[in-house]
């Protein structure tokens, strides 16, 4: 059986084809105004006997196209365990929103916490802070990486962060140290949002923010503990869409049963 | 809302403006249409309360308005705290002011800083912009000092209503002090009732007062405990709302249709009939109260096909729990059993709080929940700051728990459909 999951975020949309529960290719596109003519685009020329959505676009495509949903958490959940079995702490930075999920031994989300009403201490941040730098994104990693300090920024808005930063170039603040105080800003917010759950190893860190090598060494450095990251970690919720077919149902008993 | 009487000469002489009036009944109108109505499988008892909500500012302020005719006094509140049963003993009527949605803000926020919960910014709202006919006709409109928020923006609030205002001063504590503070406040509430309506509250009319009281409230405990059933003979939106015009609809009137839909659901429990089918997924809330018509939050949990079995919440069981003992000769030791019971809700604004965690725990397991839903209104300090505690004895407890803030806004309803959606994906299992 091909299934395949659509990951429909803000930034971009991603696609993974799974052909009898193995991963046979996978797709990131850049996202647009148009969800739906973007994921049209990405399954053109792609049959499949199931397709599942998940991200803020799964029920706008849903409603239009034939397709199941769940949501990312749960997806994020499923994706990273098959990467990672031991998987137990997942921190996903998205280009929108960051979230921490909770899973137990047997793999079931028992907590999250999520930020996705403020762009702050999201991948959303980072791509204004760069521009506002002058930077583009690669190279904006790489001097915040090789900074010789980090020059921290105090607003905790973006909006406002930005201004605070243009006002910092402007009198001479080195870029790279604003750079590095920028990947600083947006660890904090995801550590704090770890430090509200149980942290239990393993911890796996995915989502686009993931591909950013300044804020994996800073997260691993401020954590002082194992972080694993997937070979792909911007696929990881599609690819527990795409799974969630297959994904056995845990028997659940209702509380009280035995009572 | 479509109905035959034409209120608009009584709106007029409410003081109401009528055009913007128009658009709160529109818009509330269509949100009813939307949410309630279009509901699979209703008891057929919700039919009284669809036709109390078509007639909302219609026939219910036409009874008020002629209440008032025929001597009485009608009396408008805000909170639990404030005893139905002294209005009812000084031949008065009691109404609830909703505060339930957002409207007339940038008038509100000339008087109120925006970081204000959404709840006080929508009484403001419904005043300065004169869409409000409870709080038009009302001779006596009574504020407590339970929150910081309230208790500020009531300084400024007195001046804005059309009539009489009070406030009550309320206890932090529930100590021997505290209850003296309440105790105070509601002899002082009583002889303020007394000079407005001319009538004196005796030892009688107090036990009657609480008796009407007290048959609403079994009600609505025989109400809650009817939806412990599982599959859950009615929604949660139902049930919300049954709480909701508890406050403000005839007593009388109410405890006789709320007993009639219990009648038929102890029927559908017989019969196995549900809203959902039987091992949905149920959901307790717990936290701040949902004011009419504030439905945003229950109608994105019940979309997902859970349904919301109980609330803790004082448009709900924390509200209703409890009665008052009506032991006592004399109006002096029946307002000491009124304050007996007053003191037991245990909503944030008292320290310590230590029974509202295990109350919300309790619900849940009485109506065999699989999850609890804490809901608080931006900047509540109250709630925010319990939240944590509760959170914890909760799980602690062996129920999962899923925090939400929000107001009263629609811009944030896919945000809090994702979280809602794994709550739900979660304790599915």
């Amino acid at each position: 059986m091909r299934v395949i999951g659509l990951d429909i975020g803000s930034r971009t949309v991603k696609r993974v084809t799974l052909e009898g529960g193995e991963m046979i290719e996978h797709q990131v596109v850049p996202g647009s105004h148009d969800p739906l003519a973007v994921c049209d685009d990405l399954l053109s020329g792609q049959p499949a006997d199931r397709v599942v959505a998940t991200g803020y676009g799964r029920h706008l495509f849903a409603e239009h196209r034939k397709a199941e949903t769940l949501t990312e958490i749960r997806a994020v959940a499923l994706g990273a365990r098959h990467v990672r079995p031991a998987a137990r702490t997942l921190l996903d930075i998205g280009g929108q929103d960051t979230k921490v999920v909770v899973l137990d031994a047997s793999g079931a989300v028992t907590k999250f916490e999520m930020n996705d009403r403020c762009a702050a201490g999201t991948g959303r941040f980072l791509e204004v802070m760069a521009t506002a730098l002058s930077y583009p994104m690669a190279e904006f990693v790489q001097a915040s990486r090789s900074a010789n300090g980090a020059r921290s920024i105090n607003a905790m808005c973006t909006v406002f962060a930005e201004s605070e930063v243009i006002s910092a170039t402007a009198r001479g603040v080195d870029r790279a140290e604003l750079a590095r105080g920028l990947h600083e800003a947006v660890v904090r917010r995801a550590v704090a949002l770890l430090r509200r759950v149980p942290i239990e190893d393993e911890i796996v860190f995915c989502g686009g923010g993931a591909l950013n090598a300044c804020l994996r060494d800073l997260i691993i450095n401020t954590l002082d503990r194992e972080v694993h990251l997937p070979p792909e970690p911007q696929i990881v919720a599609a690819l527990g869409a795409a799974l969630s077919v297959s994904a056995q149902l845990r028997p659940k008993t209702r509380k009280g049963d035995t009572k | 809302m479509s109905n035959e009487t034409d209120y608009r000469p009584m709106w007029a002489e409410l003081g109401l403006d009528l055009e913007k009036h128009d658009a709160l009944l529109g818009v509330l109108g269509q949100a009813y249409g939307d949410l309630f109505l279009s509901q699979g499988n209703r008891p057929d008892g919700m039919g009284y309360f669809d036709f109390v909500m078509s007639e909302v500012h219609g026939l219910r302020i036409k009874e008020l308005v002629d209440a008032r005719t025929a001597g009485k006094i009608v009396v408008g509140t805000f909170c639990v705290f404030v005893p139905e049963e002294l209005v009812l003993a000084a031949n008065g009527v009691c109404v609830g002011l909703c505060a339930g949605a957002d409207f007339g803000t940038e008038q509100a926020e000339r008087f109120l800083p925006r970081n204000t919960c959404a709840l006080i910014k929508s009484f403001f709202g419904f005043t300065l912009e004169k869409v409000c006919p409870y709080i038009a006709a009302c001779d006596l409109v009574v504020g407590e000092n339970t929150c910081d928020g309230k208790k500020k923006a009531y300084e400024t609030f007195g001046d804005l209503v059309p009539n009489d205002f009070m406030v009550l001063d309320m206890p932090n504590t529930r100590s021997d002090e505290g209850r003296a503070v309440l105790k105070q406040a509601y002899l002082d509430f009583a002889a303020r009732l007394e000079r407005l309506s001319g009538a004196t509250i005796t030892a009688e009319s107090l036990k009657a007062g609480i008796e009407t009281a007290n048959a609403k409230r079994r009600a609505m405990q025989r109400l809650a405990r009817l939806r412990q059933a599982d599959p859950a003979p009615i929604s949660g939106l139902d049930a919300l709302l049954a709480n909701q015009v508890f406050f403000y609809d005839d007593p009388e009137r109410f405890t006789s249709s709320v007993n009639t839909l219990c009648d038929e659901l102890e029927q559908r429990i017989e019969q196995q009939k549900g809203v959902a089918p039987k091992g949905a997924p149920r959901i307790v809330i717990s936290g701040c109260p949902m004011a009419v018509p504030n439905w945003k939050l229950p109608s994105i949990i019940e979309s997902t096909g859970a349904v919301i079995v109980g609330e803790e919440s004082c448009i709900g069981e924390r509200g209703t729990q409890n009665l008052v003992a009506d032991m006592g000769d004399t109006v002096e030791a029946l307002i000491d059993r009124l304050v007996d019971r007053y003191l037991t809700i245990d909503c944030a604004v008292f320290t310590p709080n230590p029974t509202r965690p295990e109350h919300a725990l309790q619900i849940a397991k009485d109506a065999r929940a699989d999850g609890v839903i804490h809901y608080c209104l931006q900047f509540c300090s109250p709630y925010q700051l319990e939240a944590p505690r509760l959170e914890r004895e909760v799980e602690a407890g062996g129920v999962p728990v899923l925090r939400i803030d929000t107001d009263y806004s629609q811009e944030d309803v896919e945000q809090l459909r994702t979280r809602v959606e794994a709550f739900v994906e979660q304790i599915r299992g």
